[in-house]
């Protein structure tokens, strides 16, 4: 027999988590029919709901809609940023509880030579998995429906999209990697995400809203990504704005991940 | 001692963990050579646990020393773990995913081409008994059957240490033989075995040579049985005597053996030879409900260094 391997520790965090790959994809392939409605099929039910038969009834008047000729070309960069926040609310709240409380996963991986970085990474990693496949699922079906202006907006949208769920993913990593029990899951889920995905210009300008109910939805991650989505898919970028949106996403995915190493770290090696 | 010495596996001293203003381990001096099969004994909260997770480098070192193989896990803490094994006290299996795949990617973890790892998980599977359930999921496996599953895990980089923090707690008699003779075998191939463990016969079995843990400190060191000779006689008599006479029961008998405790439900009489302090004891026309003579073990000498018996 060939001398054994040596097993060695992995050259930095990131070289760790492609180690976690064979997990994830495992993983991925025992859960992927339950997530396959939640990505796939949800989405479509908004869009025939909300974009099509709700939209016969309000006027494609560009001057109210953001530029948008029709309704549904208005709802389909938010409908796409929803997407996002929500694949990454699904997978990174339970799922994370899980892998610390429930069945301690993430013990058994920082007992080997990965560390809680690679560990994060490799979490991570499958999200923005889920959340490419979902956003590229609702592109390629959205595309027949005009709601692209240019082939270039519609890539550059859904590669936002990765953006938008990091932007996510690393708050609510860190959030869930420090919490006790799963009990704030079901504010988290209703007092947060939901709200965010009503109020934060998918549905409707927010011009629409009221002084501070303005300058709320104005502070929101969503909203960052939803008017940032809308801008490339409807061709009316503007520069100096998309900057904004791109470096508040930036910073808050890099605060979460620096909450998120400290949090786990204090979870798993104490 | 030297720490560059290649046979030493652990090196503690003055070693010490704490958690907020308490204090878990309180000071201990450990060493550990390559072969050894050693042993934490001590009752729970004795500190054995977190001594474990130190010395599997995913606990920092609150104070004083401490050396894997050689290394710091401050500052080598993956180095450390790619060589080492560790069996946890909980299982950290993912119970979702099936017996086979849970060793799988546990050796990807380590670096290992997927090649050898399919190969070494068919040789751990039939090292644990587990190759018929290999496609099982691991939720509808038995306690045991999990136990030896995460052995077989911790074994799957060939570590050089193998730390096992209660490996037998929770499983029936069986399924505690059962694992008992995989890790007879472990030790007869050479692998060094660190364990911890609240049940002395475990220990007895197993280790070559232990500490025994209270309170956070090392209280006794040595073989098992240089520890009963040191601080146990040969033989015990107990004396169980109707509730509420074993306190008067006592002063009865206190010249007959070296040592008299009074548990609560027994009395135990520390003799040299147990039948003879039986008859005695009936010589005195004291008749006790139940009578029984047995060798020292570790729990006795548990009992003598603390007052207090290892499991409550």
């Amino acid at each position: 027999m060939a001398a054994p391997s040596p097993s060695t520790a992995p050259a930095n965090d990131l070289a760790g988590a492609g180690r976690l790959f064979d997990y994830w994809l495992i993983v991925y392939r025992r859960t992927w029919k339950g997530s396959a409605i939640s990505s796939f099929v949800n989405p479509l039910f908004y869009v025939l709901a909300m974009g099509v038969l709700l939209g016969d009834y309000i006027a494609g008047d560009p001057g109210q809609l953001e530029g948008a000729t029709s309704y549904l070309a208005f709802i389909a960069p938010g409908l796409l940023a929803g997407q996002a926040m929500q694949t990454t609310f699904g997978e990174t709240t339970y799922p994370v509880m899980g892998m610390i409380k429930w069945q301690r996963v993430y013990f058994g991986m920082t007992a080997s030579p990965l560390s809680v970085r690679s560990v994060i990474l490799g979490h991570l990693g499958f999200v923005m998995f889920r959340v490419g496949l979902a956003c590229g699922v609702f592109v390629l079906v959205m595309a027949p429906f005009g709601v692209f202006e240019t082939v270039w907006g519609a890539v550059l949208a859904f590669l936002v999209q990765f953006l938008v769920g990091l932007a996510f993913a690393t708050p609510i990593f860190a959030f869930s990697a420090g919490l006790k029990d799963e009990s704030a899951f079901a504010l988290v889920f209703r007092l947060g995400m939901i709200p965010l995905f009503l109020f934060s210009g998918a549905f409707f300008p927010i011009e629409n809203l009221d002084g501070w109910m303005q300058v709320l939805a104005r502070a929101t991650p969503l909203w960052h990504g939803v008017d940032l989505t809308r801008m490339l898919t409807l061709d009316t970028v503007d520069g100096s704005a998309a900057l904004v949106h791109v470096v508040y996403l930036v910073v808050l995915a890099l605060l979460g991940w620096l909450w998120a190493v400290r949090r786990l770290g204090r979870r798993l090696m104490s | 001692m030297s720490t560059v010495d290649a046979d030493s596996m652990i090196h503690a001293a003055g070693l010490r963990k704490s958690f907020g203003s308490f204090e878990a381990v309180r000071g201990i001096d450990v060493d550990v050579r390559r072969g050894e099969a050693f042993g934490f004994l001590g009752p729970n909260g004795a500190g054995k646990s977190s001594t474990m997770r130190m010395v599997a480098a995913v606990s920092p070192v609150s104070g004083g020393t401490l050396r894997i193989l050689g290394m710091d896990p401050a500052t080598d803490g993956p180095q450390i773990r790619a060589r080492i094994g560790v069996c946890p006290q909980e299982d950290t299996l993912d119970t979702e995913i099936t017996v086979r795949e849970n060793l799988y990617i546990y050796g990807r973890y380590f670096g290992l081409p997927r090649k050898e790892v399919r190969e070494r998980v068919d040789e751990l599977l039939e090292f644990v008994q587990l190759t018929e359930k290999a496609g099982a999921m691991v939720e509808d496996l038995s306690g045991g059957m999990k136990r030896r599953l995460t052995i077989a895990r911790s074994l799957i980089n060939r570590p050089e240490v193998l730390l096992l923090d209660e490996p037998t707690t929770g499983l029936d008699p069986q399924a505690r033989h059962v694992v008992w003779d995989r890790l007879f075998r472990l030790r007869q191939q050479g692998v060094t075995l660190v364990l911890t463990s609240h049940y002395m016969d475990e220990v007895e079995q197993l280790c070559s040579r232990l500490v025994v843990m209270d309170k956070g400190v090392i209280v006794a060191e040595g073989s098992p049985l240089g520890l009963i000779a040191e601080h146990s006689t040969r033989e015990v008599a107990e004396l169980r005597f109707a509730v509420g006479e074993n306190e008067s029961a006592a002063g009865k008998v206190e010249d007959l053996a070296d040592r008299v405790e009074v548990l609560p439900d027994r009395l135990l009489l520390y003799t040299a030879d147990g039948e003879e302090t039986v008859a005695k004891v009936h010589e005195r026309g004291l008749e006790p409900v139940a009578t029984l003579v047995r060798r020292s073990t570790l729990e006795d000498v548990f009992l003598r260094l603390t007052g207090r018996t290892l499991v409550d």
